[in-house]
């Protein structure tokens, strides 16, 4: 059944639809061009016509050079693109996290005033769209595609769709990278592309929902795995948030600038509903499907409790979609919106915890594991850092805490909690599980460039998190000091001040943590080209049979 | 379903269902979990009765408690101005400086006051230790512009200098050389001549040929001998202190350029209590006169 | 419950619809209302449309990312009213599109800087932070003051407002162009019908430098309007306790 196509070789129907739709990209972005009078679009329209010109010449060699992941097995080769994205997109987006602390700490050293790319307002950006959307969006395509064909016991539906849905959203994301730099943003945070990123970005996304569905309409299985229910949630929330949030009225279809439909608190609103719900669906969602996939897999123990998958999913999903208020507490957002967000939140606690507990809970058994299975241990940090921010997250945003902590960098420490240690961890996991399994190695080229990578970021993610509760306390603290005669103790200035040694620690921190990825990009091309560390032991047993032999369809 | 399936370590039921190798126990909901939900919810559902929560057709429910942030701080604001109200009325109607210093307790209050306004409003222009930077006059300093006085510079204050407010004051450093008032070797002249007025190195020869031009372009600001005029803002020539700088190139841009340094207006932005405050810190710096 | 959830389970589609069910109710309950209830933007005077100078400028604020480090919104909280001034009310933004709220104050708040400052400061400020305030971390715009402001599309950035709903009038878009050129021009013929149609816009020669229009005067044009449109002496606030 998975010959979709009488000929093997040539394009096929996904091929020859995919090839007319970049010929039509091709002369609509001429069309532009030859209309523009706004230069940031004009060099986007040749990004665009360039890469559909790339696009082209791929169907074209595919056409002649069947694949090697062939037509009836699992369709794997697409993933190893991906694993091979997110871990460049992940240097590439600590990197520039590193940057910009290194900005914040020596402003005298890291500004180039001629420079307008180099400032701290648009390489931030930069920071947050390359480790979320670059980073974690390729994780999740990669492990998405990977799991959801293994549980369904089916080949990714829509042929060269996948493929098409990889490049498609790496596009977007050159699009919106390159953007940044010349300064095109819609100034909403973790929506910043402009309208024409966003419109060819749904185009991608709802050929992400039609694959992903495809496959699960296709499986062998009865049911639907319950990581395949967050993979699902998390595509399906995604896709609304956003369109929603990214409705605007451009200048015109020559013009690289737009304006949001919605102004003021109701745009307020939107937006953090929207990235609100970025983090429970994209940061949250999208890894605990990671999560439910791979640790019970390397753990070779069967999930904890499917009762608890299921009220936990549904209770998690219900309510993170309340919670966006959050971020506008004491806002002219009205406080009745206030009021729901904060107390969603705190009913959001236990549904998180939830997925927690159903993480570690399937551990037992295998604790023993931890010591020798750094990667395992990597999973298992990352289930504990997801406990310990989805537990911040609530007290955060409970009112009168929030007086304190918003605006300061107290929310950047949160962040990245959740950010390096959850995101980060889980998707390291991952990736040191994947690339053994999809390049067929016995197992990882060195054990204990793991345990390095595992021991130098855990202390970089301290540092991070710890030098910054204690500025954004610091900070918030400093704010609202009063002299013995009640008025204000310290100007802005003053805090400004305070936070440079915080800012210090925190740029030494994030460059651990990038040294431990920089650790994991070599040890898994070594693994991928087959190599085995000399001083460490030869393969012991792999936890999974080797993942790309034909499945039994 | 039908075949009990058991984990052999956990003596569990699993759900009978495998995905690539993977199984599900059935354990039940953790207790402590569901307990700790529960009250999480009906915590929520406290809280709404309480506080404004739910929108409706027109409106929404305000709850028991009528919260209002903004009347909180309403409030807030209005029980600083009660508690503040003796003090700021007496800082208001001090006759002299003399009659603050004199009474160390409202002195204190204005010294404090002051100190924290200054951080956040004058700092970023006069410096966090009020010494200024080019075109920006240092506050420490006994050399004033308009007038150390606590009249003066609460005047400076309030009105601002060159600013938007209707009584400010709006004499002007014309710019001689751009706008052609002066042809340049005037402008270097000049510039020998005003150096030579604060003693520093100069063209003897250039200052010789510029006393009457002086004379008649500058003096009815600066004054015949190039001590200044407060009443137009006029800096003094003859001293070592310098508002945009003394070296030879500034001295020339400013002649050539001129010069209208804003010192923006507060009144309307701060009260008239607290612009008080402001000048008697300022005063405090050092400077007073 | 086993049994039930079977049903989602072995019906992909079904899941989905039950997905998008269980995440749409929370946002259209708490979205739609801001459209709707009256309470939710304040009544207010002197809230007007943007100059088309002041929206050149707003964009280049977007543009830098400078909503990174600064806020545009005074929390009713005592130390953020003492520092900045009153708290900010929902209808000093409901032409802003998008908002400018911001979530982090690495610089301070911006929402009552108009007026502060002098426009040489922000000049100097903005090319060289450092240059007046030591501790600043705030990055230098030296490149705005030698930039000239591309306003080419600058009646079509008004016309793609009023289509979302801020109320430019024909006669304003139609003098777009003339009232941005007047606006860094105080000898400009249309003075007196720039000040009509946006009443109590600053009209200077922002950056200091006749010969262009440049991005630092539409920039600084932005930043001394902020916060200045309402009348606080008039505004009754007890009447939009919420
Ligand atoms: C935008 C920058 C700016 C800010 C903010 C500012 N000033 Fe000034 N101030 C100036 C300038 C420029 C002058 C000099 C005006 C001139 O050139 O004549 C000045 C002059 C003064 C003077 C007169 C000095 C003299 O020698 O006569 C006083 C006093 C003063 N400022 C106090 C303050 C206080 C108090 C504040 C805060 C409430 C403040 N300034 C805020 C720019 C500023
Ligand atoms: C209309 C009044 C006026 C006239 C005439 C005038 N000046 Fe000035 N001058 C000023 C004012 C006011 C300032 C201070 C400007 C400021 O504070 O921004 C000033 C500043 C200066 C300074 C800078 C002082 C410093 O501390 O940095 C110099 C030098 C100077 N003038 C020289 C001259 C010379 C030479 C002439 C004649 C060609 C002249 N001025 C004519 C009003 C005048
Ligand atoms: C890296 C963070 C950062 C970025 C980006 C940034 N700023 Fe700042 N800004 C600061 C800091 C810190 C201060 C306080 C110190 C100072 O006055 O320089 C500040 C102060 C200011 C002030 C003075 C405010 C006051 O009331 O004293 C203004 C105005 C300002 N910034 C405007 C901007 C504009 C406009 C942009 C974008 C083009 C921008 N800033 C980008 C950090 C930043
Ligand atoms: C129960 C779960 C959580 C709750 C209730 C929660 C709550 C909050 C709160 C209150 C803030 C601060 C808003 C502000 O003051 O501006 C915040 C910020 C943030 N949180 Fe969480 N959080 C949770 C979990 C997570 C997780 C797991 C991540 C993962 C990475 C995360 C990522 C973020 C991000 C990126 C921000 C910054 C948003 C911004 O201002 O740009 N959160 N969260
Ligand atoms: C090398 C590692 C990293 C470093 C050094 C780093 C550094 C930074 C810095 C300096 C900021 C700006 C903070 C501010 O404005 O004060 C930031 C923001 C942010 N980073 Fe990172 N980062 C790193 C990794 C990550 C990762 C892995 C993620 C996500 C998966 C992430 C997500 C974010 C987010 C969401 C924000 C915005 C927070 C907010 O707006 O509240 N970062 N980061
Ligand atoms: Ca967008
Ligand atoms: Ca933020
Ligand atoms: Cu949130």
């Amino acid at each position: 059944m998975t010959e979709q196509r009488a000929t093997p070789q040539g394009l096929g129907t996904d091929g020859m639809l995919i090839a007319s739709f970049l010929g039509l990209g091709v002369i609509y972005w001429l069309f532009i061009l030859a209309r523009a009078a706004d230069p940031l679009i004009t060099f986007h329209a040749y990004v665009f016509i360039l890469a559909f010109i790339l696009g082209l010449f791929g169907l074209v060699i595919r056409a002649t050079n069947p694949p090697s992941d062939g037509r009836g097995a699992y369709a794997m080769d697409v993933v190893k693109a991906g694993v091979f994205a997110s871990v460049f997109w992940g240097i590439a987006g600590f990197l520039v996290g590193v940057v910009i602390a290194f900005q914040l700490a020596f402003p005298e050293i890291f500004y180039f005033e001629n420079a307008p790319w180099t400032n701290f307002g648009r390489l931030r950006p930069l920071h947050t769209s390359a480790v979320i959307f670059a980073f974690g969006g390729n994780v999740l395509i990669a492990t998405s595609f990977y799991v959801v064909q293994r549980t369904c016991r089916a080949r990714l539906a829509g042929g060269l769709a996948p493929w098409f849905v990889f490049w498609g959203y790496n596009l977007f994301i050159v699009i919106a990278a390159t953007g940044y730099l010349i300064g095109v943003t819609q100034s909403r945070e973790y929506a910043e592309p402009e309208w024409y990123a966003d419109l060819w970005l749904t185009l991608v996304w709802v050929a992400y929902l039609f694959v992903f569905l495809g496959t699960i309409w296709k499986r062998k299985e009865p049911h639907i795995y319950v990581a395949n229910w967050f993979y699902l949630s998390f595509i399906v929330t995604v896709a609304m948030l956003h369109i929603v949030n990214n409705l605007a009225m451009p200048i015109s279809l020559a013009n690289s600038k737009s304006y949001s439909l919605f102004a003021g608190v109701q745009d307020a609103l939107t937006q953090w509903w929207y990235a609100h719900n970025a983090v429970g669906f994209f940061l949250t969602t999208g890894f605990l499907a990671i999560m439910y996939y791979f640790i019970p897999k390397r753990a070779e123990r069967p999930v904890f409790s499917y009762r608890l998958s299921i009220v936990h999913f549904w209770s998690l999903i219900f309510i993170y979609i309340w919670a966006g208020p959050h971020h506008l507490h004491y806002t002219a957002l009205p406080e009745w919106a206030q009021t729901l967000g904060m107390t969603f939140s705190i009913m959001l606690w236990m549904p998180s915890w939830g997925g927690m507990i159903n993480g570690l809970m399937t551990l037992s058994g295998a604790w023993d594991k931890l010591r020798t299975d750094p990667v395992l241990r990597m999973m298992v940090a990352s289930v504990a850092f997801y406990g310990m921010s989805t537990f911040e997250g609530p007290v955060m945003s409970i009112r009168a805490v929030n007086a304190l902590s918003h605006y300061t960098d107290w929310t950047i420490g949160h962040v990245h909690s959740g950010a390096l240690g959850w995101v980060g961890y889980i998707s390291f996991g991952a990736l040191y599980c994947l690339v053994p399994w999809l390049w067929k190695r016995k197992r990882l080229y060195s054990n204990a460039m793991v345990e390095w990578h595992f021991w130098i970021s855990t202390i970089g993610i301290v540092l991070y998190i710890t030098s910054m509760w204690v500025s954004g306390i610091t900070q918030g603290l400093m704010w609202r000091a009063y002299n013995e005669f009640g008025f204000l103790q310290h100007s802005f200035v003053e805090t400004v001040q305070a936070m440079h040694p915080y800012y210090a620690i925190r740029a030494f921190g994030g460059t651990l943590f990038l040294i431990g990825a920089l650790i994991m990009a070599y040890n898994l091309w070594r693994t991928a080209r087959g190599d085995i560390r000399a001083a460490e032991p030869q393969p012991q047993p792999q936890p999974q049979p080797l993942a790309a032999s034909v499945p039994a369809l | 379903m039908a075949d009990q399936d058991i984990d052999e370590h956990s003596g569990v039921e699993t759900t009978g269902h495998e995905w690539d190798g993977i199984k599900e126990l059935n354990n039940p909901l953790p207790r402590w979990w569901l307990i700790v939900f529960y009250i999480s919810v009906i915590w929520a559902v406290g809280y709404w009765v309480l506080m404004p929560a739910w929108p409706g057709i027109s409106g929404y429910t305000k709850g028991l408690r009528d919260h209002s942030e903004r009347a909180n701080v309403a409030a807030d604001i209005a029980a600083l101005d009660e508690a503040r109200a003796e003090a700021t009325q007496r800082l208001i109607n001090a006759p002299s400086m003399q009659a603050i210093e004199n009474d160390p307790g409202l002195q204190q209050f204005a010294l404090a006051a002051g100190r924290s306004l200054f951080g956040d409003n004058c700092a970023t222009c006069h410096g966090s230790g009020g010494q200024g930077f080019p075109g920006y006059p240092n506050l420490n300093d006994d050399a004033w512009i308009w007038g150390g006085a606590l009249e003066d510079i609460k005047t400076t204050i309030a009105y601002g200098r060159r600013s938007d407010h209707p009584e400010t004051t709006n004499t002007i450093m014309m710019a001689y050389g751009r706008d052609g008032l002066l042809p340049a070797d005037d402008v270097s002249d000049l510039t020998n001549y005003v150096l030579s007025l604060s003693g520093q190195d100069h063209d003897a020869a250039a200052a010789q040929r510029a006393p009457q031009i002086f004379a008649s372009q500058c003096a009815v600001c600066h004054g015949a001998d190039g001590s200044g005029d407060r009443a137009q803002g006029a800096p003094n020539l003859t001293d070592a202190i310098w508002l945009f700088g003394g070296d030879r190139a500034t001295i020339y841009e400013t002649i050539w350029n001129g010069r209208a340094g804003v010192m923006p207006a507060w009144e309307g932005r701060l009260s008239e209590a607290e612009i008080t405050a402001l000048a008697v810190y300022v005063h405090s710096l050092g400077g007073g006169e | 419950m086993l049994n039930r959830h079977e049903f989602f389970e072995k019906h992909g589609i079904f899941l989905t619809i039950g997905i998008l069910i269980a995440v749409s109710i929370g946002g259209i309950v708490e979205i739609a209302p801001l459209f709707y209830l009256e309470s939710t933007i304040e009544k207010v005077d002197g809230v007007r449309p943007y100059s088309p100078l002041e929206l050149a400028g707003r964009n280049i604020y977007v543009r830098e990312g400078c909503y990174t480090c600064h806020s545009q919104q005074v929390r009713p909280l005592r130390d953020e009213v003492e520092r900045y001034g009153h708290y900010s009310l929902a209808a000093e933004s409901m032409y802003d599109h998008p908002f400018q709220w911001g979530s982090k104050r690495t610089g301070p708040d911006l929402a009552r800087l108009g007026g502060k400052y002098s426009d040489e400061w922000h000049r100097q400020h903005m090319q060289d932070p450092r240059s007046l305030v030591p501790e600043s971390v705030m990055p230098p715009y030296a490149f705005l003051s030698r930039r000239a402001l591309d306003y080419r599309s600058i009646e079509g950035a008004l016309k793609a407002n009023r289509a979302v709903g801020v109320p430019y009038t024909d006669e304003m878009i139609e003098y777009a162009v003339r009232d941005l050129e007047a606006q860094v021009d105080p000898f400009s013929a249309n003075y007196d019908a720039l000040l009509a149609r946006y009443p109590k816009a600053q009209i200077r020669n922002f950056d200091g430098d006749a010969r262009q229009i440049t991005e630092m005067d539409a920039l600084i044009a932005y930043l001394q309007v902020l916060g200045v449109m309402v009348d606080f002496e008039e505004y009754q606030a007890e009447e939009n306790y919420r």
